[in-house]
């Protein structure tokens, strides 16, 4: 046997394992799921396909057709408020707050990861109710004349999204604001370029990868997430989790919950390849 | 001492450890509702038999027939499910009957006993367990109890915006059906498509659509006023805290729900399951099951009345069941093409 032959026999044993797993744990569920997609179901029994009345159905049935725009709708908005307001928040700890606090302000903004995506929702309704925290703070301090109506709506569904987003993009942002040095803002300064311009070309560019890649998380955490739209948004709007939630506890029509997750795994492959693409991530 | 003694030394301990254990205890492998996993139910059938009771919650008949459909034949042992759906697991085949001379149907209240439901040609498949009602629940400081009477205030705009609806489409919408004046058991296809507009009305009134602890804790937390499908097996767990919450029938009537348990055909320990069934219907099983720590309902062991404590009683409004029973109606029974029709309306009602 040649060296060739032998480093080439030695590379395919060292990516063997690896190859293995992701057969067993990805590609072989994942095939079952499309083939599962393709199935229909007759009475309480799974007919096996190809049948594409899953695929047709989400895309003319009106209730599940608005799942998918519920979803992408919450999941864009929530996505953009959350870097709107983590930007900010990551350049000043990277900047201004002093070294030694760093850690503890990074404390606090991880502090949401502590608790359940069920807890943080249940508190938030302690909050936003009627009867809490700040329709009391409100009415008490004479600012609303009656509690608003927050809790059951989308924009509580987004608050608790993005109350939660903006700490995972704080981290992502923050991350990539630290590395950066302070020569860049001195070259651009002694080259004429106020502040704004110096923010709008030379910073925010190089913070980008820590931006996408937060944004990207977002997307996809959001996207799959059946909780907080439940808790929250009182189920007065389906998305597409919710749906593959009744699919699967109520109806036991397993083809078209897997019709449906692979849509919602299509639409998280287009937001990876947007990110990739975005980020010209084949270069890296 | 050589290197390997202390090595050795454990395994020795091990092994007289291992040996002076019990052998692994029996298991029983329960397909169920979450009142049944708690704990202070389970735990004094677990002590008297040496077994361990692995639990698994389903909501929804088409779930637990789905769940019993990937599973093998031996996998579970017993099965609670809802009395109007025994029948269609007995049609399956999923049952195991039952000696009807062994349990204690004879100390339940008689409507309890359900033999339409719960047998088929003079065998027992399913003993009923638990039953209540799908109604209407509300805070009677904030709203006029009055009004609760009568379906018609939900939507006349008095409570807009004050009302949460119960996530399980069989009971709202045989409580909707009511409201028409259709009876449970005459809810077809074509008397179901008569309730879309009532149903969507009702909706336009609400402000939210809960699942148990959704509902419960907006009705709680003074979210929402009225619940539409509640009644005591949502609020009496709540009484303690908050005495102002109550339940009525109104005058169209209300659901009665009852839940059924059973043996399935194909469990490798049928005397473990059956002693399982008769524990939990019988006067003790009963009253821990009644007062579950997720659901409160009615025992259908009349005999748990001996059990259960004054206040219990009283939470659950022992003394005026015969007036309820007589005014509320069971569950819609749906084929699969309605059972079909029922969750695309609901899933549309949802969305909208």
């Amino acid at each position: 046997m040649t060296i060739e032959a032998q480093e080439s026999r030695r590379a395919a044993l060292l990516v063997a394992p690896a190859l293995i797993w992701t057969a067993a744990f990805f590609i072989l569920p994942f095939g079952a799921m499309i083939w599962l997609s393709l199935s229909s179901m007759q009475g309480r029994a799974i007919m096996p396909g190809p049948d594409f009345g899953n695929y047709i159905r989400i895309f003319t049935d009106p209730s599940l057709r608005q799942g998918l725009w519920n979803s992408l709708q919450i999941t864009l908005a929530v996505t953009v408020i959350s870097v709107v307001l983590a930007w900010p928040l990551a350049w000043i700890i990277a900047m201004r707050v002093p070294a030694r606090w760093q850690r503890l302000a990074l404390l606090l903004a991880v502090l949401p990861f502590w608790t359940s995506y069920v807890v943080r929702s249940y508190a938030w309704l302690l909050v936003l109710g009627q009867n809490g925290v700040l329709n009391k703070a409100l009415t008490g301090l004479g600012l609303a004349a009656a509690p608003l109506e927050i809790v059951a709506t989308r924009g509580a569904t987004l608050g608790g999204f993005v109350h939660f987003f903006v700490m995972l993009l704080t981290l992502t942002i923050y991350a990539n604001l630290i590395q950066l040095s302070s020569n860049y803002a001195r070259a651009a300064a002694d080259l004429g370029a106020g502040t704004f311009a110096t923010f709008r070309h030379v910073i925010l560019p190089l913070t980008l990868p820590g931006v996408m890649t937060g944004a990207f998380l977002t997307f996809v955490l959001c996207i799959g997430d059946y909780i907080t739209p439940q808790i929250l948004g009182g189920n007065n709007e389906l998305t597409l989790p919710q749906l593959i939630m009744l699919q699967l506890g109520r109806r036991g029509d397993f083809p078209m919950a897997s019709a449906l997750s692979i849509l919602l795994m299509a639409v998280v492959t287009l937001a990876y390849a947007a990110c990739a693409r975005w980020l010209r991530m084949e270069r890296l | 001492m050589t290197a390997k003694a202390p090595l050795r030394l454990a395994l020795t301990s091990a092994l007289a450890l291992a040996t002076g254990l019990p052998a692994a205890a029996q298991e029983l492998n329960a397909l169920i509702w979450c009142d049944h996993a708690d704990p202070a139910l389970l735990e004094p059938f677990e002590a008297a038999h040496g077994v361990k009771v692995n639990v698994k919650e389903y909501e929804g008949t088409a779930a637990g027939l789905a769940i019993l459909d990937q599973s093998q034949p031996g996998d579970w042992d017993v099965m609670v499910i809802d009395g109007v759906d025994v029948g269609r697991a007995v049609d399956l085949g999923l049952l195991a009957p039952l000696p009807a001379d062994q349990l204690p149907t004879a100390d339940f209240f008689p409507a309890l006993v359900m033999p339409e439901n719960n047998s088929r040609d003079g065998v027992t498949y399913a003993v009923t367990e638990k039953f209540g009602y799908n109604t209407i629940a509300y805070d009677k400081s904030k709203v006029d109890p009055a009004d609760m009477a009568d379906m018609a205030m939900l939507t006349s705009g008095k409570y807009d915006g004050r009302i949460a609806i119960y996530d399980y489409y069989l009971p709202v919408l045989g409580l909707v059906g009511l409201s028409q004046g259709v009876a449970t058991a005459d809810l077809g296809a074509e008397a179901l498509a008569g309730l879309k507009d009532p149903l969507m009305k009702l909706k336009a009134a609400s402000k939210l659509v809960g699942d148990v602890v959704s509902s419960q804790t907006a009705l709680a937390t003074g979210e929402v006023d009225v619940l539409v499908g509640g009644g005591e097996w949502l609020t009496a767990v709540l009484a303690a805290e908050n005495p102002n919450l109550d339940w009525t029938i109104p005058a169209q009537g209300g659901l009665r729900w009852s839940q059924s348990i059973a043996v399935l055909a194909g469990s490798t320990q049928p005397d473990l399951a059956l002693e399982f069934v008769k524990y939990i219907t019988g006067p003790e099983g009963q009253a821990r099951l009644a007062t579950s720590s997720c659901y409160w309902g009615m025992p259908a062991n009349a005999k748990a009345g001996d059990v259960l404590t004054p206040e219990q009683k009283a939470v659950l409004r022992w003394d005026e069941q015969p007036d309820f029973i007589a005014r509320s109606q069971l569950y819609p029974v749906p084929d699969a093409a309605l059972d079909t029709a029922m969750q695309d309306l609901w899933t549309e009602m949802l969305q909208n």
